[in-house]
């Protein structure tokens, strides 16, 4: 079962420079607050895509739902 | 339906209406938290939009997101173009840029903070209608 820790570990080695709060009170409904220089410019569809794809394959699957925030610095 | 004629049909639901959700449920009984809160902030911003069901067939869903590239539903299109999910739509809502992206001005007696779903969302116990 994937934990908070591991998708901040995932987050922050996938998007440059990003830093990844995540939370989870059951390891299968998340909730992320991602912040990296590189969502500048970039539209908030765009941004959350960056942090599906971190999860490709695994959003509706056993991570069930990952409810984002993105933030430029 | 074959999955051309699925693919077809959204396709022209997105290009035929300037505001769609594709959501889980109807906007008077939405089958899920995040798509009713989603359709709680449109309907806040009284403004026509269009709704597509995604739960009779599998296959929309599947279909809808080979298209958009987006992996959850609810999805909101506007003017064709994916403007993203419920939490896209409710930071939007909260900052104003939904009525702006909507091309509207935000009703004068629209709350500040996204409506909850609670208020609107269909009871737990009710039976998704998958297929």
């Amino acid at each position: 079962m994937p934990t908070p820790q591991e998708l901040k570990r995932r987050i922050e080695a996938a998007i440059p420079n990003a830093s990844a709060d995540v939370e989870s009170a059951d390891n299968v409904h998340f909730s992320a607050r991602v912040v990296s220089p590189e969502f500048v410019a970039k539209s908030r569809v765009q941004q959350h895509r960056m942090v599906y794809d971190v999860f490709d394959g695994q959003l509706g699957g056993d991570i069930h739902a990952l409810q984002l925030r993105t933030e430029v610095p | 339906m074959s999955d051309t004629q699925i693919r077809e049909a959204i396709q022209e639901a997105i290009r035929d209406n300037d505001v769609v959700v594709f959501m889980k449920g109807t906007p008077q009984q939405p089958m899920c938290g995040f798509s009713a809160r989603t359709v709680a902030a449109l309907q806040e911003m009284q403004t026509p939009f269009a709704a597509v069901d995604i739960m009779p067939d599998p296959r929309i869903r599947q279909e809808l997101s080979g298209l958009s590239g987006w992996p959850t539903i609810p999805q909101l299109f506007v003017k064709g173009e994916l403007v993203g999910g419920c939490d896209i739509i409710v930071e939007m809502y909260e900052s104003g840029e939904l009525a702006q992206t909507l091309g509207i001005e935000a009703p004068q007696d629209a709350p500040e903070q996204a409506p909850d779903a609670a208020a609107s969302a269909a009871p737990t116990l009710q039976p998704e209608n998958r297929l």
